[in-house]
């Protein structure tokens, strides 16, 4: 993608092509607000276990006690009206395998988004949310056969009440914080995955996750399993049309990397401007095993995320790249948590952030290295650039390393885009815009290199989009 | 028509004026030597022809092809045909020198398509001795001296200006890379119709690129302007003489 191509591409918005919404055709839909009976429609609605109903229940309970959050942007979170919310909206009865079935609203939807497309394309499976319910779902026989699980949450705790049992909220408990009680509250959608002993996924999976109705919550929730020696790599979108009025989105994700295998979850969050994203992420990695965030910010009003891994066997790895884009009226709070619990376990931390147009991006980042995590090792790096003066960087790293033989390397870099650089590549004739956008492109690379191609040239194409009017 | 034609230049660069009154002509096909102590204003020179924004023109004119450039944007100069070849090349980092190249070719209305671009490239890189990992690499980003300063001849030779500004393109290069530099630069002006301006600090890079004429700067204007004899003199004498000169006709 070349910088004129950019120059054309600035302009169309994200409301031209992600701002569309199509009339709201729920065939059920929750009350507006949150109590225990909301939370039992859920639950029967989708025919449940009771063990999932009582956690649900209790996880409301926990929700109600926890207060806010006192860090972060409170004066943004203390103004969510939880009760001026939908919790669940449900737009057709049943998730579909085949594109024909899906209803043709919601169709025409993800067709603008060129979800089925990129299905046929590169991806070895696909799953698609609209409002809380999966919609679409279709994965390659291949990895059926080879015993891959690859299904909308809620489909795999029907067809494997045992195994979700078993990992179901024991990385992330309900009590871990006020969104992930929220969350466990409500969940619905999401994906479920698991991949057996000694299989490679080479294609990515993805999931696309579409808020369309107002005022609506989207909570889903996402399990993954990689059993030892296989490797994963889930990848997931995200966007909504634009409202006057705010929505919800507060996911939690867990993940499971048994001994030697490896997951890479990568995710392009491009929220409208007017939906607070809180979603807990976190991983646990075993022996030998390896995880990788990637987490790219572009959308929403406040996103607060901070994928975390714990490193519980010997020699696991964890690496955490976080990319924000903060434009006018946006905070992307994002980080990264590390914590070494065993010997020899190392990680990575990148943290890139750009802020435009008086947006604030802040880096938020944990390393925690406990006693007896012998000769862990760990960098981490944030650099943040901003683009005018109106905008705001900030960071908030913590490390905590209680084991000597522990090396740790911490790097952090804010700096202006150079006036010098954009006179190097105007004087070889690009108009400022393109060369703002190359250099931000630039900045980013460390990112774009980690994502299959077809998503660095869409991301390559979002960062133009997020250009636009960054130049006065 | 001139192809270049500034006259009574005044540039100040954060309330200090820099340039005082500079005026020089270049006709097209022609090579001139810019010569001058340090803080002259050579380097000045070079930045408000190709419009850097922290220099400030507060008197005289400079038409390009008999238009006033002065109110255009360094990426519209470069759309007319104005290069500069830069002292310290800035690195960019995360973008390619393949990726610079093909926007700089595409935002001056010459795109090609990869093919040929490869063919293009393959052939200069060849002239000019670099290796081909180079096109992968990030602009400028840990290059040694010499390798910048071949990337600039590099982009010189590719976006054929019709006026290239290079400002000691010869500097902190060791004998072998100043051949190599030189005859890029050589191999350029043979394009019919181009100029150039060739900011140096010695006389050793004129041994390998002859001028048409030769001009002395100190103090931000022009003192003496003459041919090779000027050289001759200066390898004897160094610029004292020079200014001394100067000062006694003023």
């Amino acid at each position: 993608m070349t910088p004129n191509t950019k120059v054309q591409e600035i302009g169309k918005g994200y409301e031209e092509k992600y701002g569309f919404h199509v009339p709201e055709k729920s065939t059920f839909k929750s009350k507006k607000g949150l109590n225990p009976e909301v939370v039992r429609g859920i639950s029967a609605m989708k025919g449940e276990p009771g063990w999932m109903l009582d956690l649900r229940l209790q996880a409301l309970d926990i929700f109600f006690k926890k207060p806010m959050p006192t860090w972060g942007n409170t004066e943004i979170l203390n103004s969510i009206d939880f009760d001026d919310m939908y919790y669940y909206m449900r737009s057709t009865d049943k998730t579909e395998s085949d594109w024909e079935d899906v209803p043709k609203e919601i169709k025409d939807t993800f067709e603008k988004l060129g979800i089925p497309d990129a299905e046929r394309k590169f991806l070895a499976g696909v799953t698609t949310q609209f409002d809380s319910e999966a919609v679409y779902h279709s994965v390659q026989e291949a990895l059926t056969k080879k015993g891959v699980i690859f299904l909308d949450m809620d489909s795999g705790l029907k067809q494997y009440p045992e195994l979700v049992k078993k990992y179901f909220a024991t990385v992330i408990p309900s009590m871990d914080n006020k969104f992930a009680a929220l969350n466990s509250a409500v969940w619905s959608g999401g994906s479920f995955v698991y991949v057996p002993p000694g299989v490679t996924v080479d294609l990515p999976l993805q999931a696309y996750f579409r808020i369309n109705a107002k005022n609506v919550g989207q909570f889903e929730r996402t399990l993954i399993i990689a059993d030892e020696g296989s490797s994963v790599h889930y990848i997931e979108g995200c966007t909504a049309p634009v409202y006057a009025s705010n929505s919800l989105h507060s996911a939690v994700v867990e993940l499971i990397a048994l001994p030697k295998s490896t997951i890479r979850y990568t995710t392009i969050q491009n929220w409208s401007k007017n939906v607070f994203n809180l979603v807990t992420k976190r991983a646990v990695a075993h022996e030998e095993a390896t995880v990788r965030w990637i987490d790219a910010n572009l959308g929403s009003q406040l996103t607060m995320k901070f994928p975390s891994v714990y490193l519980v066997g010997r020699k696991a790895h964890g690496e955490i790249l976080s990319v924000a884009f903060a434009g006018n009226n946006q905070h992307q709070d994002a980080g990264a948590k590390i914590y070494h619990l065993a010997p020899e376990t190392t990680s990575t931390i990148t943290s890139k952030s750009v802020a435009k147009n008086g947006g604030r991006a802040s880096y938020r980042g944990l390393l925690r290295v406990y006693k007896g995590a012998e000769g862990a090792k760990s960098s981490v790096r944030c650099d943040a650039l901003m683009l005018d003066e109106a905008s705001r960087s900030d960071t908030y790293p913590t490390m905590e390393v209680d084991e000597r033989s522990a090396s740790v390397v911490h790097e952090a870099t804010v700096s202006k885009i150079g006036e010098d650089q954009l006179f190097y590549l105007m004087s070889r004739g690009l108009a400022e815009k393109e060369a703002m956008a190359l250099v931000v492109n630039g900045f980013i690379e460390p990112f774009i290199k980690t994502l299959p191609l077809e998503y660095a040239v869409e991301m390559n194409r979002l960062i133009e989009l997020e250009m636009e009017g960054a130049v006065g | 028509m001139s192809l270049l034609e500034i006259r009574d230049l005044h540039v100040s660069v954060e309330g200090k004026e820099i340039l005082k009154g500079l005026t020089l002509t270049v006709n097209p096909g022609e090579i001139h030597a810019l010569m001058g102590p340090n803080g002259s204003g050579k380097s000045t020179l070079a930045f408000v022809l190709m419009g850097h924004p922290k220099y400030k023109v507060t008197q005289g004119t400079v038409l390009f092809e008999g238009e006033d450039i002065l109110a255009l944007k360094p990426n519209e100069r470069a759309k007319r045909g104005v290069f500069l070849a830069f002292q310290y090349p800035t690195a960019v980092s995360g973008v390619s020198v393949a990726n610079l190249l093909r926007n700089a070719l595409k935002a001056l209305g010459r795109e090609e398509d990869i093919k040929s671009f490869r063919k293009i490239v393959k052939a200069k890189l060849m002239e000019l001795k670099i290796d081909e990992s180079f096109m992968s690499r990030y602009i400028n980003d840990g290059f040694s001296g010499g390798e910048k300063k071949r990337l600039e001849v590099l982009q010189l030779s590719i976006l054929k200006p019709k006026l290239a500004l290079l400002d000691e393109t010869d500097s902190g290069l060791d004998i072998d890379a100043l051949k190599t530099v030189a005859e890029g630069i050589n191999r350029y002006t043979q394009n019919p119709g181009v100029g150039v301006v060739l900011i140096t600090h010695y006389q050793r890079v004129l041994n390998f690129i002859k001028p048409h004429a030769v001009h002395i700067i100190s103090e931000g204007r022009v003192v003496l302007s003459g041919g090779w004899d000027i050289i001759e003199r200066l390898e004897k004498d160094g610029y004292e003489p020079f200014l001394k000169e100067k000062e006694a006709v003023s």
